[in-house]
């Protein structure tokens, strides 16, 4: 007999799915802001924006059914190709999609594993990062 | 800042300037605002102890961007950065002396790269972040 699948098929069918497109001003205060708070005195910046720094623009991911099944979520990891650098003054425009979603059993019980991609793009239509994320989700502990 | 490195003199096996951060409540408070992330096991105590964490841990994210300056300090205003990944293996707490070492582990002639692998080792000597990054630089 094997263990029921915590992936519901409601979140089976949520893979491919993209999240809403958003549209973010790079702004010369916020990107000083960023490098300040990482310890950063780099000085590319902020005429460029560190790495990272796409990630505080927000992001809006596909829903994914049944979360409150699997509510605490921590952030895997992620690995970033980068294109064009990111300029004070560009507009990026966000749009993440649902990857793929995959079950592990973890030391605290089942793991869901989901991947997401999510591509920023510049004001001229060219690729500035590619950012895939994992987000373990579990249930809450006993 | 150190002096722009050359392609030609970076050989496989070449160790990168180590960074060493030692972060503060007061840092993790200062990210969050800067990063929009409010999640608040990274500054309410009693918060995180609930969530069944030992207290405020450091975001991932802030993390990542040390991974990533590790690599971006060493390669000069010509350098450029491709591609990097971060794997968080355990979590961070703030008061910890946390440093970010890379070394080249491979060299692309052609296409003027190397990939470093990047590790953050914490102040009991365990490596609690792995990362990877591969960065173009100039020729002479």
């Amino acid at each position: 007999m094997t263990t029921p699948s915590i992936i519901t098929s409601a979140m089976q069918a949520a893979v491919g799915k993209v999240g809403e497109r958003q549209t973010a001003a790079i702004e010369r205060g916020a990107v000083l802001r960023f490098a300040e708070a990482i310890g950063d005195a780099n000085p590319a910046y902020p005429d460029i924006a560190p790495p990272t720094f796409l990630r505080s623009l927000g992001r809006a991911v596909p829903d994914l059914p049944d979360a409150d099944s699997v509510p605490r979520a921590l952030d895997g990891g992620s690995e970033w190709i980068y294109g064009t650098p990111v300029h004070t003054g560009d507009t990026v425009e966000i749009a993440t999609t649902l990857d793929s979603i995959k079950e592990r059993e973890g030391k605290m019980g089942a793991m869901l594993i989901a991947e997401y991609v999510t591509q920023y793009v510049n004001q001229h239509g060219e690729t500035v990062a590619t950012q895939r994320n994992t987000v373990i989700r579990m249930g809450v502990p006993a | 800042m150190s002096e722009q490195p050359f392609i030609d003199d970076i050989n496989v096996g070449f160790e990168l300037p180590a960074l060493v951060k030692r972060p503060t409540p007061r840092q993790l408070v200062q990210y969050a605002g800067a990063s929009g992330d409010f999640y608040e096991i990274h500054y309410d105590k009693d918060f995180a102890i609930t969530q069944g964490l030992p207290g405020v841990i450091i975001h991932g994210a802030l993390k990542s961007a040390w991974i990533a300056q590790v690599v971006t300090d060493w390669m000069g205003a010509e350098g450029s950065l491709q591609s990097f990944s971060v794997r968080y293996r355990d979590m961070d707490v703030p008061g910890d002396t946390l440093t970010c070492s890379a070394k080249v582990v491979e060299k692309d002639e052609a296409a003027r790269t190397v990939r470093c692998e990047i590790a953050m080792t914490n102040g009991a000597g365990s490596v609690t972040t792995t990362g990877e990054a591969v960065v173009a630089l100039p020729t002479h």
